[in-house]
C-alpha cells in the first residue's frame, strides 16, 4: 500500500434540509432535516419506497426538477464538485478496462488521469492483476469492488452510497462491508440500506427513515462500539433485533397520525 | 467453425436440390428456369463477364455505406445533441422514409447521371434510415445510472458525449449497420435497372431482354453471394471490434 492514496480531504460536515420535494406529484419530504456528522459513517435505513435513494440523489444534485432543499456544509462553500457516488449497480462502463473505468472521472472533467493512483487503489481492493479485464470478465463481488476503487479514486470529502452491495451474496457483502470500512475511513460517507446488519456494523449515525409523511428517528447505538463491527459480535444480534422490531412497527403507510 | 461450414454445405446443397426438382417439375424449360447445373457452369465460363460487373455494383455498394453511414451517424449525433431539432426534423426523416426510394431512382439518374454517382446515392439513401434511426435510439436510451454518475463526477454535455453516450450506443449502431449492409445491395442494383451501361443490375436486365436466363441466375448467384459476404464480414467485425456489445450491463 501506498500513502499517497490514504491522505483524504479534510472532513466535511453536511446538514440536508429537504423543505418541499415531490416525485411523481406526491410529496416524498416536507422539512425533513439530515444531519452528516463530518468524517463519519451515517447509515439510513429504511423499507422498499420509503424515500431513502430520493434523499441520497438530493445530496448527489441529482434531485428531480422543482425540488426545494438546502445543503448547508460545514465550511460554508457549496457541495458541489465535493462527491462522489456509488449505486448498487456497479455502473462500470462494459467497454472499457477496470484501469480506465476507474479513472473515469478524469477523462470526463477533462483532465489527466492519475494512473499511478489508480494502480495503487486497485491493489488496495485487490484487483492490481484485473486492471487490463473488461468489467464482463470479473465477477459480482470483483466489479464492486472496482467500483469501490473508482469511488476512492474521485477523492472526494463526501462518499454516497446506494445499497452498494445489496446485489452481492453475504460473504462477499461482509467482506466489502469491512474493506469500504477501512479505505473510506474519517470521509464523510451516507449509506443508503435496507440491511440493519449492514447499518449496524457500518454505522457511526442510524438513522430509520419512515413514513408517509416522512421522518427520521436515531437508533441508539452502545457507547464505546467502534465501526466496522465484527460480525459474531454478540451485542450485533441484540441491536438488529431491536432495529427489525422498529422497522415492522412502523406505522403502516396512509395511515392516519 | 467446420461445425457451421456442415451446416453451411448441407443447407446449400438442400437448395440446390429444391431447385433442381423445380426445375424438373416444370418441364427442364431452360429459358424460364435454368437447371443449378447449368447456372453454375455460366457462371464459370463468364466468370470474367461476371467479376468485371460484380465490382461495379461492389464498390456501388460499399460506397453508398460509407456515405450513408457517414451521413447517417452525423444526423443522429446531431438529432441527439438538439432537441429542438430534433422535435423538429425527426417527423421529416420518417415521412421522407415513407417515399419509396424506387420512386426517385429515375429522378437521381437523371440528376447524376448513367454512372456510378446516381447508384451510390441510391444506396446511401436506401441505408440512411436504419442508421440513423438505430444510432439516434442507442444514444438517447443511455443508462440512467451512467448518466448519474458521469453528473455527480463533473462530466459536461460534451464529454459524456464522448465517452458514455455514444460508445454505449454503438451496439445499436452496429445492429443498424447489419440492417444497412442487407439493404443496400437492393439500392444499388434497382440504380442499376434504372439506367446503366455496366454492374450486375445491368447484366441481369440485359440477359434477360436477350432471354439469356442462364447468365441472369449467375448474377443473381453473384449478387447472393456479394451480399452474404457483406454481411459476414460486417458481423464478424462488429464481434470484433465490439467484443462487450453481447454482454448485458445496466
Amino acid at each position: 500500500m501506498t500513502v499517497a492514496s490514504v491522505a483524504s480531504p479534510p472532513p466535511l460536515g453536511l446538514t440536508l434540509t429537504a423543505r418541499h420535494v415531490t416525485y411523481d406529484g406526491i410529496t416524498l419530504f416536507r422539512d425533513l432535516t439530515l444531519d452528516l456528522p463530518a468524517g463519519h459513517w451515517t447509515c439510513l435505513l429504511g423499507i422498499s419506497g420509503v424515500g431513502k435513494s430520493s434523499l441520497l440523489r438530493l445530496l448527489a444534485d441529482l434531485a428531480p426538477a422543482g425540488s426545494d432543499y438546502h445543503v448547508q456544509t460545514s465550511d460554508n462553500r457549496p457541495l458541489t464538485d465535493r462527491v462522489a457516488y456509488m449505486a448498487q449497480q456497479d455502473l462500470l462502463l462494459p467497454w472499457l478496462s477496470v484501469l480506465d473505468n476507474i479513472t473515469l472521472g478524469a477523462r470526463l472533467r477533462r483532465q489527466p488521469a492519475d494512473t499511478a493512483r489508480a494502480a495503487s487503489l486497485l491493489e488496495q481492493v485487490g484487483l492490481a492483476d484485473f486492471r487490463h479485464r473488461r468489467p464482463d470478465q470479473l465477477s459480482g463481488g470483483q466489479r464492486q469492488r472496482a467500483a469501490l476503487a473508482r469511488t476512492l479514486m474521485e477523492d472526494r470529502p463526501v462518499v454516497l452510497m446506494d445499497e452498494p452491495f445489496s446485489a452481492l451474496d453475504p460473504v462477499t457483502r461482509l467482506q466489502m462491508q469491512d474493506l469500504a470500512a477501512t479505505l473510506l475511513d474519517r470521509r464523510t460517507v451516507l449509506l443508503v440500506t435496507h440491511d440493519p446488519l449492514e447499518a449496524l456494523r457500518l454505522g457511526e449515525q442510524v438513522l430509520v427513515l419512515t413514513g408517509p409523511p416522512a421522518s427520521l428517528t436515531s437508533h441508539p447505538l452502545p457507547a464505546d462500539w467502534p465501526a466496522p463491527r465484527a460480525v459474531d459480535d454478540p451485542r450485533l444480534t441484540n441491536q438488529q433485533g431491536a432495529l427489525l422490531a422498529r422497522l415492522v412497527h412502523q406505522r403502516p403507510a396512509g395511515a392516519v397520525s | 467453425m467446420i461445425r457451421r461450414l456442415i451446416h453451411i454445405l448441407v443447407s446449400m446443397v438442400m437448395t440446390a436440390l429444391l431447385w433442381q426438382i423445380a426445375y424438373l417439375a416444370a418441364g427442364q424449360q431452360d429459358y424460364l428456369l435454368p437447371s443449378p447445373l447449368k447456372t453454375l457452369t455460366t457462371a464459370v465460363l463468364k466468370a470474367d463477364l461476371l467479376a468485371r460487373h460484380a465490382l461495379t455494383t461492389g464498390a456501388e455498394i460499399l460506397l453508398g455505406l460509407l456515405g450513408g453511414g457517414l451521413v447517417g451517424v452525423a444526423s443522429a449525433l446531431l438529432l441527439a445533441s438538439f432537441a429542438p431539432l430534433r422535435r423538429w426534423l425527426v417527423p421529416v426523416l420518417v415521412i421522407s422514409q415513407a417515399i419509396p426510394v424506387f420512386a426517385i431512382a429515375p429522378l437521381l439518374v437523371l440528376w447524376l447521371g448513367y454512372g456510378m454517382a446516381s447508384k451510390v446515392a441510391m444506396a446511401s439513401l436506401i441505408i440512411y434510415f436504419p442508421i440513423t434511426t438505430a444510432f439516434l435510439d442507442g444514444l438517447s436510451r443511455t443508462a440512467p445510472g451512467w448518466l448519474d454518475l458521469a453528473q455527480v463526477m463533473g462530466g459536461s454535455r460534451w464529454t459524456v458525449l464522448r465517452h458514455i453516450r455514444i460508445p454505449a450506443a454503438l451496439p445499436s449502431l452496429g445492429a443498424g449497420l447489419k440492417v444497412a449492409v442487407g439493404v443496400a445491395p437492393i439500392g444499388a442494383v434497382i440504380g442499376e435497372w434504372v439506367g446503366s451501361s455496366t454492374g450486375l443490375g445491368y447484366l441481369m436486365l440485359h440477359a434477360n431482354a436477350r432471354m439469356q436466363v442462364d447468365l441472369m441466375f449467375a448474377a443473381l448467384l453473384v449478387l447472393a453471394g456479394l451480399a452474404i459476404t457483406l454481411f459476414w464480414v460486417t458481423d464478424r467485425l462488429l464481434a470484433r471490434l465490439l467484443p462487450w456489445r453481447a454482454t448485458t450491463n445496466e
